[in-house]
């Protein structure tokens, strides 16, 4: 067991008297947390509308006013030619065209119904989707106040109209930096992680201290925790940094337990650290076990459904998943934080997480050779 | 010295291939108890790749290897506790200081605290690196590398020490220097096989091998090789041997 201190011990000179490695380590996330979470957001806000009101009555006005009111909308013109508003939002200049066309008005009074149109700029697809949504329920907000308006009281009494009161649970204000600083602080453990860890055992190989290694009577299991150990505390201090920044910079809540969130952390970076020294044993150089770390790290991020949700990946991708350590962890990072899940919430998660780690260290062990 | 029967290497048709390529090819030797036995060859005539299977780093094809009296194939980590190694490429870490590296591989071989302070220090005085006991090794010449190399492998007080062409790319002085180290662990019972392909070094050692194309082609007593040959140093043996092919 002594042997594994002085393995720990050298790691960590070796971390600190590499000048660039607290800077990496403290600062890097610190500037990431800031840019990630203020630009990596769904949040929409300055939706540049422009308005074609051919109607000009007062019922046009009302719903121009009502996208005005609206904290998400600009007007950022107003015309009368569909080709202007066209040429607008070709030119980047609008993202929505709402045309009110001649008659608005008295066919609403008239058919008690009336058409108006919305011209969306989809070239980001969930931008586009979301603005629909925003604007489909100004519309519907327009219409039941003109039905009060118009149509007589009489038939008001008659109308059998379900109320519906949507509330937003764990995230009332849906203030996306709530949602994306959990799943952002897993990002940058992630990557600190696995990169630390996949290019260690390899840069021995490269400078050939991994021989003078391996004609020692040095056990494989003791070797690995040496170059877990190190990398798993400087992981969990980054956590805990970045929790801290977090709550300073952004006063994201912690509903739930801060130990859970540690806890679970802890067979978390079990399993990314076996896996990065699992990278760093079957390849020869730093550069392959970069670019294998950088191969499963892309896929890893991109399916943890921290940018995308998992529910919509079809289902082939969602069986997938089941193997994305992020994924899980993502997953109760939110949950605990958020929602104050207890461990009895998460286990499910948890316990796959626990079987993970076991796999991907002693496959780090069994895989890592003390002779050719 | 080494008249004792006593032998720490006993190797018998070892032969290692690579693919088609046979590195080394039905070697047969013995090295006895605190003998100094040279490892001569050219450079690519094997010599590096029998000294991995010596230390348990690489799988012989085929062949009977014991190491201070351990079994290769199922012995390897009793052996691996007897042995010292220094290998070619260097093997401190340039990162970290004199004597950070010599509390970490006397660490690594179970040394308990008391015994790394006092060996360090000893070895230290030794090879009059007080001074230098905090500097990177980055920072300090190669000699002193190797010299630090070599005390390093023998931290634990193995039985043999496996040195792979520890001398290379010093000056003559230097080298001097560090077969001094060698005698003296030779006197303190370590046997040391060193391969090198440096001539002038061969004529210290107690008995010698010289290897050419994977095959051992002679191996006797420097003087006694001289004698056969007909001619007045190694060099001359060497030459006359690798040349016939």
């Amino acid at each position: 067991m002594r042997t594994v201190l002085y393995i720990i011990q050298k790691e960590f000179i070796q971390v600190f008297r590499n000048r660039m490695m607290v800077p990496i380590i403290f600062v890097v996330p610190l500037v990431q947390l800031i840019i990630l979470v203020h630009a990596a957001t769904f949040e929409m806000k300055n939706i540049r509308m422009a308005v074609i009101d051919l109607d000009m009555s007062g019922s046009s006005r009302k719903m121009i006013s009502k996208f005005e009111g609206s904290p998400f909308y600009v007007i950022a013109q107003s015309t009368f030619s569909c080709q202007e508003a066209e040429k607008a939002m070709k030119k980047g200049d609008v993202d929505i065209i709402l045309q009110i066309p001649r008659g608005f008005e008295k066919q609403l009074i008239r058919n008690e119904k009336s058409k108006v149109q919305l011209v969306i700029d989809a070239i980001n697809g969930a931008t586009a989707g979301l603005i629909n949504a925003y604007s489909m329920m100004i519309i519907l907000d327009f219409n039941r106040e003109t039905l009060v308006d118009l149509v007589q009281p009489q038939m008001i009494a008659n109308v059998k109209s379900i109320n519906t009161n949507v509330n937003f649970w764990y995230n009332p204000k849906l203030n996306y930096k709530t949602y994306m600083v959990p799943g952002i602080l897993v990002l940058l453990v992630t990557i600190i992680s696995l990169l630390l860890s996949g290019m260690n055992i390899v840069r021995e190989k490269e400078i050939g201290t991994i021989e003078q290694i391996n004609v020692t009577p040095i056990r494989k299991i003791e070797f690995v925790a040496g170059k877990l150990i190190p990398f798993w505390i400087l992981a969990m201090l980054e956590l805990a940094f970045g929790l801290i920044l977090g709550k300073i910079l952004f006063n994201i809540p912690i509903i739930g337990s801060i130990w859970l969130i540690f806890l679970s952390a802890s067979v978390f970076l079990m399993v990314i650290l076996g896996f990065g020294l699992l990278v760093s044993t079957v390849t020869n150089t730093q550069q392959q076990a970069m670019l294998v770390s950088f191969f499963f790290m892309v896929i890893f991020i991109l399916m943890s459904g921290l940018f995308t949700s998992i529910e919509s990946m079809p289902d082939w991708a969602q069986m997938l998943d089941k193997l994305n350590p992020l994924a899980y962890f993502i997953r109760i990072m939110r949950m605990v934080m958020l929602k104050g899940s207890s461990f009895h919430d998460i286990r499910l998660p948890f316990y796959s997480l626990l079987v993970y780690a076991l796999i991907s260290i002693s496959l780090a062990v069994r895989r890592y050779r003390k002779i050719s | 010295m080494a008249e004792e029967k006593e032998n720490m290497i006993v190797v018998k048709e070892l032969v290692k291939k690579f693919g088609n390529f046979v590195a080394n090819d039905h070697l047969t030797f013995e090295v006895g108890k605190g003998e100094v036995f040279g490892f001569l060859g050219a450079n690519g005539a094997g010599k590096t790749t029998a000294i991995r299977i010596l230390c348990g780093l690489s799988y012989p094809t085929s062949g009977l290897v014991n190491v201070a009296g351990f079994d290769i194939y199922t012995e390897r980590e009793n052996i691996k506790r007897n042995i010292g190694y220094m290998s070619q490429r260097f093997s401190l870490y340039d990162d970290l200081t004199v004597y950070e590296n010599i509390r970490f591989y006397a660490g690594i071989y179970g040394l308990s605290r008391n015994e790394i302070r006092e060996r360090a220090d000893i070895l230290m005085q030794k090879l009059n690196l007080d001074e230098a006991r905090n500097k990177l090794i980055r920072d300090i010449p190669l000699g002193w590398k190797q010299k630090l190399a070599f005390s390093v492998a023998i931290i634990h007080d193995p039985r043999i020490v496996f040195l792979d062409e520890p001398t290379g790319g010093v000056d003559p002085i230097t080298r001097r220097n560090f077969w001094n180290l060698i005698f003296e662990a030779s006197r303190n019972g370590i046997t040391v096989f060193v391969t090198t392909h440096y001539m002038d070094e061969a004529e210290y050692c107690d008995r010698v091998s010289i290897m050419v194309d994977g095959r051992i082609v002679a191996m006797d007593k420097p003087a006694m090789l001289k004698e056969q040959y007909g001619v007045v140093n190694m060099n001359e043996v060497f030459l006359k041997l690798a040349r016939v092919k």
